[in-house]
């Protein structure tokens, strides 16, 4: 909005201010920790969503302990343990994943990819990390609460998310719900900024189709979320009401506790509308990026041009609109007009055209490509696997006559966990180890990284593998122990035992990756600007880490597209994209850096 | 969610146009051609920004309406009397709104006065406004139209509310228009602070017209709703 607009800029075009125009910080306070560089407010908003992230492994710690060795930590009651699974589910999703993909990546790469000096608005992007932090904040304070955080599940469905029985009940939904419209608040002034800063602040030369993907992943992603969480406010807000004001937007008439509570008459089916309205596009909010990142790792590290660059922005773009389109997929077991079910699973299955479009480009620019099987490559390349993999199982789970059945069993928590818990999570460090040295100047420790990757990939598939077949079997989601179950033969224990095993190794190598981002800052090697001789914008800053306003006197100008790797005739197997073209060009336009 | 629907659908065909003229046919790999982009894009950033904000804002009021047509199916939804009062506020908007229109053009002049009494005149409506929707709600709840007795009532409460947030930070960005006038900014300055203000509050009339016709209206809207939605029952 207007009011968020900053002074002076806006008659000159974003990508025309000088950089002495720029605001400038005064003090140590306004440099690092009320900034409003985007680079330092992408570097906060990934160091905090690490943080919080890590409080969500740890809980999926104590799960896995709990079902690998029911009883033996007595404090995780069945009360416990549903709240350990809402925080977790709701951490990873929201705080981490979104928060790290979006605000973090996007911060950082945006202007830099784009050859901007900063976002468009950059008081609102200060607001928007700020207002994040007070939503963890206030999400981390029901910890702490009476009543101790929601155990609702992550989905929060009414009623019983806020009647007597669901732990949480008194507080915990209510900072659940406050938290989670702080944190729309402030995504909100961060999208605006990334949609306007793509749509205005590109430099001179860098028409969209030029713009590395991912750039396009983020930017549409961004459109998605800014479109879809407003779902997720409005039913934040009416239950709110719910709870606090005695309003009855989801409440049906019920009795509880043998009392009938002043509700009457609610849809709790209107919340699932409006939570899954969210919560699908949500899934393509952090994959998205993902895609657009792992497109220009694979270019980048196999030496190679992305194949089919226009498909994989038109996929882009589909799946983004698509998956508007899918959200009731999530809500077979709740009852529908079998038309709408019909409608739902085809679209469903249709999302399955441009992914797999992807999926085939990134292959056949890995084929034939000069390998090197660098950190980010072999996290890249453990994405595809492991969304393949995942994806597949979504085609099973999109057919509503396959659906039933397995709904609430562990093949699902199988199935998201690989396509959207584990695939993007891979992307996430994969890109970290990419840019890294861009951040800080150093390499990180290849070595450490290499440990990291294994474990963490070979052991993320010994823990969701198994757990299809848990499902298979019946085994149900969100239960603290089994109990008495006739169907589920008395192995499933020892399979569950070893998953929590393997759980806690892969736990341990995310220490070794937190240790390597501490040891690499003193001791890792030094970077140089381009060590990955890689042909984006973001490489080609003065400095190294960029300075402030990014690029010195002269913005860059572009010449051509992100992927000119291996360009036949070419002095190097990369040309940079602000690199003007060969010499019979230069020649008749005379020179032009 | 059918109005949201169709609303995604509006955005999505602006969206693939506007696409489509930037040339995502084109084929970057084979261009060899200095740039050629124009160096000055065709909007201030702040203008794309409140274009993608109201969007975003539509979208949020949209959901509201799609949960409104939802709720309303059920059995015990019982739709209160709308305060007379209403009538009275949606004038004083129209007012507000015309009064930024006049500022707006008063500033493409160059007439300093005349803007600031355009904006004086429209931020005043817009607090009067507020306070009849105030009054409105005084009035409902003496009547004993509770926000907890019935959710007809309570999604008047929640949509008043909304709108009424989103005039309020209108009126934040009014203020900083006023301030810019008040510290003698450059016109140019000036004219683009007045211009998105104006912009905002024709947004902010458009929307609340819809919804005062939905809430004053909907029950007889209901035959059309049920066309509408009639195959999927
Ligand atoms: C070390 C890695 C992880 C382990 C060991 C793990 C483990 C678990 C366990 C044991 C559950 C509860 C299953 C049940 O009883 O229903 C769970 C639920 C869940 N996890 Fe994870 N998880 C991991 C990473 C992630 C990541 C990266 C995400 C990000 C998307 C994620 C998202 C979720 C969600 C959304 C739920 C469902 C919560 C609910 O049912 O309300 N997890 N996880
Ligand atoms: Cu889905």
């Amino acid at each position: 909005m207007s009011s968020a607009a900053p002074g002076v800029q806006e008659v000159i075009p974003a990508s025309d201010v000088a950089e002495a125009e720029l605001y400038h910080p005064h003090s140590w306070l306004t440099k690092y920790v009320f900034s409003q560089d985007a680079k330092i407010i992408g570097i906060q908003y990934t160091v905090t969503a690490l943080a919080i992230g890590t409080v969500a492994l740890v809980l999926s710690w104590l799960m896995r302990v709990q079902l690998g060795f029911p009883g033996v930590l007595s404090f995780i009651d069945p009360a416990t343990y549903y709240q350990f699974i809402t925080m977790h589910g709701m951490i990873m999703v929201v705080y981490l994943l979104t928060a790290v993909l979006l605000g973090g990546f996007g911060n950082y790469l945006i202007p830099l990819m784009l050859g901007a000096r900063d976002m468009v608005f950059p008081y609102a992007n200060m607001l928007s990390y700020w207002t994040y932090l007070l939503a963890v904040v206030v999400l981390v304070a029901s910890f702490f609460a009476p009543g101790g955080p929601t155990g609702a599940g992550w989905t929060l469905y009414p009623p019983q998310a806020i009647l007597s029985g669901t732990p949480g009940q008194d507080w915990g939904i209510i900072l659940m719900l406050v938290s989670l419209m702080l944190f729309i608040i402030g995504f909100t002034m961060g999208g605006l900024n990334y949609v306007v800063t793509v749509l205005q602040a590109r430099t001179r030369g860098m028409t969209l189709m030029r713009m590395p993907l991912t750039v396009w992943g983020i930017f549409t992603a961004t459109v998605m979320a800014l479109l879809a969480f407003p779902a997720l406010f409005v039913g934040a807000v009416m239950m709110l009401f719910d709870r606090l004001l005695g309003t009855s937007f989801f409440m049906p008439a019920l009795v509880e506790l043998g009392q009938l509570r002043e509700h009457g008459g609610g849809s709790p089916i209107l919340w699932q509308h409006l939570f899954w309205f969210f919560g699908h596009p949500e899934v393509y909010i952090v994959a998205l990026p993902a895609f657009g990142i792992v497109s220009d790792l694979i270019s980048v590290h196999a030496r190679r041009n992305i194949f089919g660059y226009r498909m994989m922005v038109w996929a882009i773009v589909a799946i983004g609109a698509l998956s508007f389109v899918v959200w009731a997929h999530h809500m077979y077991v709740s009852g529908m007009h079998p038309y709408f079910g019909f409608f739902f699973a085809t679209t469903t299955l249709i999302i399955a055209i441009p992914t797999a479009i992807k999926v085939y480009n990134w292959l056949l620019t890995l084929w034939r490509g000069d390998i090197h099987l660098t950190v980010p490559m072999l996290f890249a390349l453990g994405f595809i696997v492991t969304f393949v993999n995942g994806g597949l199982t979504g085609l099973f789970l999109g057919n509503v006559v396959v659906d039933v059945p397995l709904s609430d069993t562990l093949f699902v928590v199988a199935h998201f966990h690989m396509v959207m818990g584990v695939a993007p999570i891979l992307v996430i460090f994969g890109g970290i180890y990419h840019w890294y040295p861009k951040v800080t100047g150093r390499m990180l420790n290849e070595g450490m990284g290499r440990i990291h990757f294994w474990v963490t990939f070979l052991g993320a598939y010994a823990i969701f593998f198994p757990m299809h077949y848990l499902g298979l079997l019946g085994v149900p989601r969100r239960y603290h122990d089994l109990g008495e179950m006739a169907f589920v033969p008395p192995s499933t224990a020892t399979l569950n035992a070893f998953i929590s095993l393997v759980a806690f190794v892969v736990g341990f190598a995310q220490i070794v990756f937190l240790f390597n981002l501490f040891w690499s800052l003193r001791r890792g090697r030094e970077a140089g600007s381009n060590p990955w001789n890689a042909t984006t914008l973001e490489w080609q800053t003065p400095e190294t880490p960029p300075g402030h306003g990014n690029w010195g006197k002269e913005l860059p100008v572009v010449y051509r597209w992100a992927y000119d790797y291996s360009v036949p005739g070419a002095a190097r197997d990369y040309v940079p994209q602000n690199e003007p073209m060969p010499a019979p060009t230069r020649a008749a336009t005379g020179q032009a850096t | 969610m059918i109005f949201t629907l169709l609303f995604l659908a509006a955005v999505a065909v602006i969206a693939g146009i506007w696409l489509f003229r930037q040339g995502l046919t084109s084929k970057p790999w084979l261009e060899s051609a200095a740039p050629a982009m124009a160096s000055a894009p065709p909007v201030p950033a702040a203008r794309m920004g409140l274009r993608v904000f109201i969007t975003v804002a539509t979208g949020f009021l949209v959901l509201l309406v799609s949960a409104y047509s939802i709720r309303m199916e059920m059995a015990d939804w019982r739709p209160p009397p709308q305060p007379g009062l209403l009538w009275v506020n949606t004038g004083v908007l129209i007012v507000s709104s015309l009064a930024l229109q006049w500022a707006r053009s008063a500033a493409g002049r160059g007439d300093i006065q005349a803007v600031q009494d355009g904006l004086v005149f429209g931020g005043t409506s817009a607090i009067v406004f507020l306070l009849g929707q105030l009054m409105a709600w005084r009035e409902m709840a003496n009547a004993g139209y509770l926000l907890t007795s019935n959710p007809a009532n309570a999604f008047f409460y929640i949509i008043t509310a909304a709108h009424a947030l989103h005039v309020l930070g209108g009126l934040v960005a009014l203020a900083r228009a006023g301030m810019w006038l008040r510290r003698g900014a450059a016109i140019g300055r000036l004219r683009l602070s007045v211009d998105l203000c104006t912009t905002y509050w024709h947004f902010l009339l458009v929307a609340w017209l819809v919804l005062f016709s939905l809430l004053a209206f909907a029950p007889s809207f209901s035959w059309l709703y049920a066309i509408c939605t009639a195959p999927f029952r």
